[in-house]
């Protein structure tokens, strides 16, 4: 049987917004997946970190700072420079429409904004984890 | 006949049911001058004052700040240009936060979610203009709100306006912050501390400045009930007031300085109760467990904002029936100032045009709908009564346990709660039943899980962006201040600061010196974080 998928939940940044990504964390845990939540404000250098020592499949990281171009630039260079290929990193918070392809191009690959349902989010992540994993 | 319903249950967005019809069945205890009494008259349940509306109409305070101090120097006067009667300060994140624009977690977030300040510069030029004895400014701000207090009496001072009438209000409600909307500094002891040292010194000095805004506002955004608002926040309330008894500071004179700041969402009759419900229990609190004599000691102020958290990003045009319905609520409610949101703000803040409409909402509601022509219209209704006494009932249900955690002290099972992750907890858990709810179509979000469009509205929006140029002129601007400025004399302030921390003097007096000696927001606040170390909230979800 397949070890259950491993999800990184992190706020990056300074905002304290952090009713969405709990409620996400309790989602994928109801889901069946194995959810490590960081807590606020930490850095993307914090964030790596945390996905590399837990081992996880999955990095989620909830900005509503208006601050997402930069932090995700420096989390995908971080996963870069780990060799961190096969993590799949997703973005959630207040992130306008013309931003998203900058954050794609970046290597964010999905992203969810005010309005998603978990079980999309549940949804899509078991099915690109499955792929990942092959 | 035919019995039936819609639904198996009607109930408010908190879950609080509702009957079909209400009748003098259920208000066989009711009591006319004891439950509601006179306008302007104990327990205000009517109103705080003796004419309301018809008086004066309640403040129109939109909160804006973005970019830097010229940016929001320019929006503050479009807005008073455009009649708004009341300035509200928005920070970005990081001078929220207590830390410099060049601080490394500074960087992406300056001037992004509100306007900069690292020192009384950045104040010279955001109040450019604008005469503070003429005008009532609000200030968005907690765990560096002494510095940005202190920042407000020096533009007056430099201005010379005297210190009296300085009129405005400066959030400085850390509770809350621990509670539900999270910024801080140091951890909830020393920081409470720290407002009670504002209370003191503002007390005196600017006795027409509202110390603090006990706010059920982010309470409410980060996923709790009507009731867990109203009760949290009244909570905190009480905390503060034992904070400042124990400090020896008479509450007669402090009463009149503190405000409140709620929510108003989406179930329309519920929240009108809250707000009615909230008066009658704080006057209550005031004069009967805290012993104030004082009649406006008893009588709770408070400003609104329409929930932020019920705004779409789909189909974004909704928003403005739903900022019309919460702020009609409100002003039913008898609210003192008012913020209505813009239809844009589930996309990114809000552009010109969208705060415009969110303005002429409010004077809509003013001028033309005739609402505010009596006072308190729904006073009386079976319904509104029986919801207005059921949600007293259960927040009352709220402070007890909080005062059980506390041993009989508010003060104490407030900072026993946030320890402990009580309200945390409570207030994840609503968030996540009306996700849920949401989820199962139980509870309908327009435009969201029904009457669903492809989203081509939502491409017409133009948003505002913030400039990346704002964060490098932000930088050059606070190295050229730490170039100019004395440094001898700024650091001497911040030693006389520390001095004070140290040996619990009342800091005020030497955070106003060191800001118009020109230190910095960050400068001054290490001084704090350096004694009592960095708060870190443990991490949970459940």
């Amino acid at each position: 049987m397949d070890r259950p998928i491993r999800v990184l939940l992190a706020k990056a940044g300074l905002d304290g917004h952090d009713r969405g990504v709990k409620v996400v964390a309790r989602a994928l845990r109801d889901a069946g997946m194995e959810v490590i939540y960081t807590g606020l404000h930490n850095t993307p250098e914090q964030v790596v970190k945390a996905a590399l020592q837990e081992d996880v499949d999955v990095i989620g990281v909830s900005i509503l700072s208006g601050a997402h171009l930069t932090i995700f630039r420096k989390i995908t260079e971080l996963m870069k420079q780990y060799g961190m290929k096969d993590v799949l990193l997703l973005g959630g918070g207040i992130i306008p429409d013309e931003d998203k392809p900058l954050l794609t191009e970046m290597g964010v690959k999905g992203l969810f904004g005010p309005g998603t349902s978990t079980q999309e989010i549940v949804e899509y992540i078991k099915s690109e984890v499955k792929r990942l994993r092959g | 006949m035919s019995a039936q319903e819609r639904k198996s249950q009607f109930l408010t967005v908190s879950n609080l049911p509702i009957k079909r019809l209400y009748t003098p069945q259920d208000l066989t205890d009711f009591n006319y001058e004891r439950d509601l009494g006179y306008p302007g008259e104990y327990p205000f349940t009517r109103g705080i004052y003796h004419t309301m509306y018809r008086g004066r109409l309640w403040t129109m305070r939109q909160f804006a700040g973005f970019g830097g101090p010229e940016e929001t120097n320019q929006r503050f006067k479009y807005l008073l240009r455009e009649g708004q009667t009341g300035l509200s300060t928005a920070f970005d994140m990081p001078t929220l936060m207590g830390l410099d624009s060049d601080h490394p977690l500074a960087d992406g977030e300056v001037g992004v979610e509100g306007v900069a300040v690292d020192t009384l510069r950045d104040f010279e030029i955001l109040f450019e203009g604008i005469p503070l004895d003429q005008v009532t400014t609000s200030f968005t701000i907690n765990p560096s709100a002494p510095v940005i207090y202190a920042m407000y009496i020096a533009i007056g001072d430099q201005q010379g306006v005297p210190r009296e009438k300085l009129r405005g209000t400066i959030q400085n409600d850390m509770l809350k912050e621990f509670i539900a909307q999270k910024e801080w500094v140091i951890p909830p002891r020393p920081s409470l501390d720290l407002i009670v040292d504002i209370f003191e010194f503002g007390m005196k000095e600017t006795p027409n400045f509202n110390l603090i805004s006990i706010s059920g506002y982010h309470i409410r955004e980060a996923g709790s009930t009507a009731v867990q608002e109203l009760a949290f926040t009244l909570a905190d309330g009480m905390a503060y007031v034992e904070a400042a008894l124990k400090r020896g500071l008479d509450i007669d004179r402090l009463g009149p300085q503190l405000s409140f700041f709620f929510n108003a969402h989406n179930s329309f009759f519920e929240e009108i109760a809250k707000f009615r419900a909230a008066r009658r229990i704080w006057a209550r609190i005031m004069r009967e467990r805290y012993g104030a004599k004082n009649p406006d000691s008893w009588k709770l102020r408070f400003h609104t904002q329409t929930a932020g958290c019920t705004l779409t990003e789909q189909q974004p045009l909704n928003n403005i029936i739903r900022v019309t319905l919460q702020a009609l609520a409100a002003v039913l409610g008898g609210t003192q100032s008012l913020h209505t949101n813009s239809y844009d703000e589930a996309l990114a803040l809000p552009s010109e045009e969208a705060v415009r409409i969110a303005l002429r909402t409010q004077q809509i509601i003013a001028y033309e709908s005739g609402v505010a022509d009596t006072i308190d219209p729904l006073g009386g209704s079976y319904f509104v009564e029986a919801l207005t006494n059921e949600i007293e009932r259960r927040a009352l249900e709220y402070i007890k346990r909080i005062e059980e955690m506390g041993g009989g002290s508010i003060l104490e099972g407030v900072l026993a709660g946030i320890e402990n992750g009580f309200f945390q907890r409570e207030i994840a858990q609503a968030a996540y039943e009306y996700q849920k709810q949401v989820e199962s179509g139980d509870q309908i979000i327009v435009g969201v899980n029904r009457y669903v469009m492809p989203e081509d509205e939502k491409k017409k929006i133009k948003i505002l962006r913030v400039d990346p140029e704002v964060q490098r002129r932000q930088i050059e601007r606070l190295r050229r201040v730490r170039a100019e400025r004395d440094n001898r004399v700024v650091k001497r302030a911040l030693e006389r600061l520390e001095e004070a921390v140290r040996t619990r003097e009342n800091t005020m007096p030497y955070i106003l010196e060191a800001v118009k000696a020109y230190a910095s927001v960050g400068e001054i606040m290490d001084v704090f974080r350096r004694i009592y170390g960095s708060y870190r909230e443990p991490a949970s979800f459940a």
